[in-house]
């Protein structure tokens, strides 16, 4: 489903070139679940923006769905992200003044879903993530792990093939951080691929297949056949 | 995204910075604001003496002795003797058959008396027409009755504020004052009226214009009034005035011609010159918040960097960021422009309390060219604001919490 061929990002940096990805080819099949580790600066984040669309190689070739994404218009990837891919974020990136269910709408109001369908989608997710209760909560009225409930229902309701998380539980304590990842990999086994940036290993032990970074290449790729 | 939504998200982003979003409207709308009254004003002032004007006839023309180049002024008399304009002269004028009536005048001052009351007036010596040519109203009796202009009777009819200082509460019809050495029967009392450009119409007698010429042992008229049939028609009547009294004055032009007409338009051109001349230094404030608003939106930009980046995560293209800002700001400055408009309205609604002779009124182009400005103004300055958000990168945007 996700196919990287050859994949540089170069960024310049005053004078200096840095190299944040150097020839990366990478192959994910749908519903796999993998975390992606690695030091900082190894490059993740930016393997996990382009994967995300919201970052273009510098040269390559990226095939999502059969479709090679590199070449497409800025209005064509905007469209490709909001029908295919959710995020999940270290920091939650709620917009402060709309409340928890106006939230979680905000994707299917940039794609003209109606609004009938639109209160229906919001409700039922609510309920799945087990927060009907605080449907009409502003984030600053919402405990951490709350808000990235809020956000990981957001990234879903468009029920997109790869759900991408930066760091989900860097911010949360172990509690919550373990509630964010029972419904991520919930959403995992209805077959939504599932990438988590971590520097948690316990957390990536938790993953089939876990990569790891070095200096923008990739230096490990290992899978075990269960989840632990 | 549908219309509906974008206003919304637009209105709500407006309400959740609100200290912000008033201050801005505060801008706008005094801008607005500033424009309707002013206008409002100018235009006010433009209709008044619109209206003075009409009042005296638009159809009118005055008629002179001497000639003089400047238009409006008191005939000049340097060195040269004017012809004396008569009453004849004024009957000659009848001949034009662009002339509907004239009316002779002539003016002098005279002390009028009661029995034992007397007062100094102004006295009009006039014909029947003149009450029809100065659109004036009787209160009670009749005016001067239909007569040969040449020949004097001794009647006359007071204005309305003479005859309650001569008469007080007594009957003034009848009766007979005494006007200088002469005495006339009171036929007529006239309305008290408003002030008119010109005579106050309040403090005058007024008797037939031969009987004023023998009062004052004088052959010569103050001017003559005469009313053009149409509006059209008044060319053709100063042409016919000019050459007829050329023929009865041995070929000599040696009098002027004023056309109210003409006074009337320089008045209406130098207030409507005014009016946009205000307006205009109004609309400058109405820039002025154009300018607020570009730098309200950067700051908004700049503040909301990471709510740009998620909506471009969330599959915002660019396109789609530069409208919900620019709709924004369209929205600002259109609840704005309306708020000015109802200060405006109000403003403009206390001023006509205080002076009602200003019969304040806004022009529909004010109101109009107000809130095109204002809309203009916020849609272009924020063009700049909207195309930064929009070419945030979503990486870097997002990067910052």
């Amino acid at each position: 489903m996700i196919q990287l061929q050859q994949v540089h990002r170069i960024f310049e940096v005053g004078d200096q070139k840095v190299h944040a990805l150097d020839d990366v080819s990478l192959d994910i099949k749908r519903g796999e679940y993998i975390a992606l580790m690695g030091p900082s600066g190894s490059g993740k984040s930016t393997l996990l923006n382009i994967v995300g669309l919201l970052d273009r190689p510098t040269s390559g070739k990226y095939v999502l769905d059969g479709q090679n994404v590199t070449a497409l218009s800025d209005q064509s990837q905007a469209e490709m992200r909001r029908d295919k891919i959710g995020f999940v974020f270290q920091f939650f990136h709620l917009v402060p003044r709309l409340n928890a269910s106006e939230n979680i709408a905000l994707p299917m109001v940039l794609a003209g879903v109606p609004v009938a369908e639109r209160k229906a989608r919001v409700s039922r997710i609510l309920d799945a993530v087990g927060l009907t209760d605080r449907a009409h909560h502003r984030p600053d009225q919402l405990s951490g792990g709350q808000r990235q409930r809020v956000a990981i229902a957001r990234a879903t309701v468009m029920e997109p093939a790869a759900i991408l998380a930066d760091e989900p539980t860097g911010n949360l304590d172990s509690a919550s951080g373990k509630d964010v990842l029972d419904i991520l990999e919930a959403l995992n086994d209805n077959n939504i691929t599932l990438i988590v940036v971590t520097h948690d290993l316990d957390i990536a032990k938790r993953a089939r297949r876990r990569l790891h970074m070095v200096d923008g290449c990739i230096d490990s790729d290992t899978t075990t056949g269960e989840r632990k | 995204m549908s219309t509906i939504d974008i206003l919304g998200f637009a209105l709500k982003s407006l309400r959740g910075y609100a200290l912000r979003t008033g201050l801005m409207l505060l801008a706008m709308a005094i801008g607005v604001a500033a424009v309707v009254v002013l206008t409002s004003l100018g235009e006010g002032a433009r209709r008044f003496v619109v209206a003075e004007f009409a009042s005296l006839g638009t159809h009118l023309l005055i008629v002179l002795p001497g000639r003089s180049e400047t238009t409006g002024g008191p005939p000049l008399l340097l060195g040269e003797t004017p012809r004396d304009l008569t009453i004849d002269d004024a009957v000659a004028l009848n001949r034009s058959r662009a002339v509907r009536r004239i009316a002779p005048i002539t003016v002098g001052s005279a002390r009028v008396s009661y029995r034992r009351r007397d007062r100094e007036s102004i006295i009009i010596g006039s014909t029947r027409e003149f009450l029809d040519v100065r659109h004036l109203t009787m209160g009670q009796g009749r005016f001067l009755p239909e007569a040969d202009p040449r020949r004097a009777s001794p009647v006359c009819v007071l204005g309305a504020k003479i005859r309650q200082e001569l008469f007080g509460g007594d009957k003034a019809l009848g009766q007979w004052v005494r006007l200088g050495d002469r005495r006339f029967r009171v036929i007529g009392v006239l309305a008290s009226e408003g002030r008119t450009i010109g005579i106050d119409v309040e403090e005058i007698v007024v008797v037939p214009v031969a009987s004023a010429l023998a009062l004052f042992d004088t052959a010569s008229l103050f001017r003559i009034l005469v009313e053009a049939r149409t509006r059209e028609a008044i060319p053709r009547a100063q042409k016919d005035i000019v050459d007829i009294v050329r023929s009865r004055h041995d070929g000599e032009d040696d009098i002027t011609v004023i056309t109210q007409d003409a006074v009337l338009s320089t008045f209406d051109n130098v207030l409507r010159a005014l009016t946009l001349t205000v307006a205009g230094i109004a609309a400058i404030s109405l820039a002025v918040a154009g300018i607020l608003i570009m730098n309200v939106m950067l700051v908004a930009v700049s503040q909301r960097t990471s709510e740009i980046g998620l909506l471009k995560a969330l599959g915002a293209s660019g396109r789609r960021i530069l409208v919900l800002f620019v709709t924004e700001a369209g929205a600002l400055s259109l609840i704005g422009a309306v708020l000015g408009l109802v200060i405006g309205k109000i403003g403009g609604w206390i001023v006509g309390r205080l002076y009602p002779a200003l019969s304040v009124s806004t022009p529909w182009w004010a109101i109009v060219a107000a809130l095109a400005v204002a809309l203009g103004t916020g849609l272009l300055f924020s063009m700049l604001p909207a195309r930064r958000a929009a070419r945030l990168d979503p990486v870097q945007a997002l990067s910052r919490r």
